[in-house]
């Protein structure tokens, strides 16, 4: 599934909502995130899971095929953990619970 | 430094800036977005949300671990887990302000 076929999906299960406002809504989630991680704040979804920023610091990596040392510069990245209601729907373990009612861990 | 921590209730709060639903609306469409999201994964397939990143589900094969504290091996059994792969968009934004290249 794309954006644009989410969009779409949402479009459908709210027929009193514009396409253009739909499209809004979703960008506005995932830009609301990004921006939250390029604070390096953490992003917690309870039963869906959680984003958050590592760092990495500058190291002196490798050129495999040369053997050259090259400077890696310092980065940050971003990273997803999956919460305890989605990992246990993907392998099919009864969820008692809506999955946003779950505990985190 | 410590840091904030976003969560739905933030999220339907910038749905509701945003777009102009009423905040009940803005909370339960984060949720439907969500819940979209989730039911496509669970059916086995990838969801690609452009410039910022992918989710796909990898099946895992049975391996042998060790509980690190008794050392017993015990059989893990085969499962699926979710990967996220962040696109160079979301990467290249997170490491904006950072001094790329520099101390």
């Amino acid at each position: 599934m794309t954006k644009s076929e989410l969009i779409q999906r949402l479009a459908e299960q709210n027929p009193h909502l514009y396409l253009r406002d739909v499209e809004k809504i979703v960008d506005t989630i995932f830009e609301e995130i990004t921006e939250a991680l390029v604070r390096g704040d953490r992003v917690e979804l309870r039963g869906f899971g959680a984003f958050s920023v590592k760092h990495r610091e500058a190291r002196i990596g490798r050129n495999p095929r040369t053997g050259e040392s090259v400077p890696v510069a310092a980065k940050r990245l971003p990273f997803f953990k999956t919460g305890k209601g989605l990992r246990e729907r993907l392998n099919d373990e009864p969820t008692d619970m809506p999955p946003k009612e779950d505990s985190w861990y | 430094m410590e840091n904030t921590t976003i969560t739905r209730a933030d999220l339907a709060e910038a749905v509701y800036e945003e777009v102009g639903l009423s905040r009940n609306e803005s909370a339960e469409l984060v949720e439907a977005v969500l819940d979209e999201i989730s039911d496509e994964l669970v059916k086995g397939e990838n969801v690609k949300i452009s410039s910022f990143g992918s989710f796909s589900v990898r099946e895992k094969g049975e391996r042998i671990g060790r509980n690190p504290k008794t050392g017993v091996e015990v059989p893990i059994l085969p499962r699926k887990v979710l990967v996220f792969r962040a696109s160079h968009v979301l990467k290249d934004r997170i490491n904006e302000g950072t001094e790329q290249g520099t101390e």
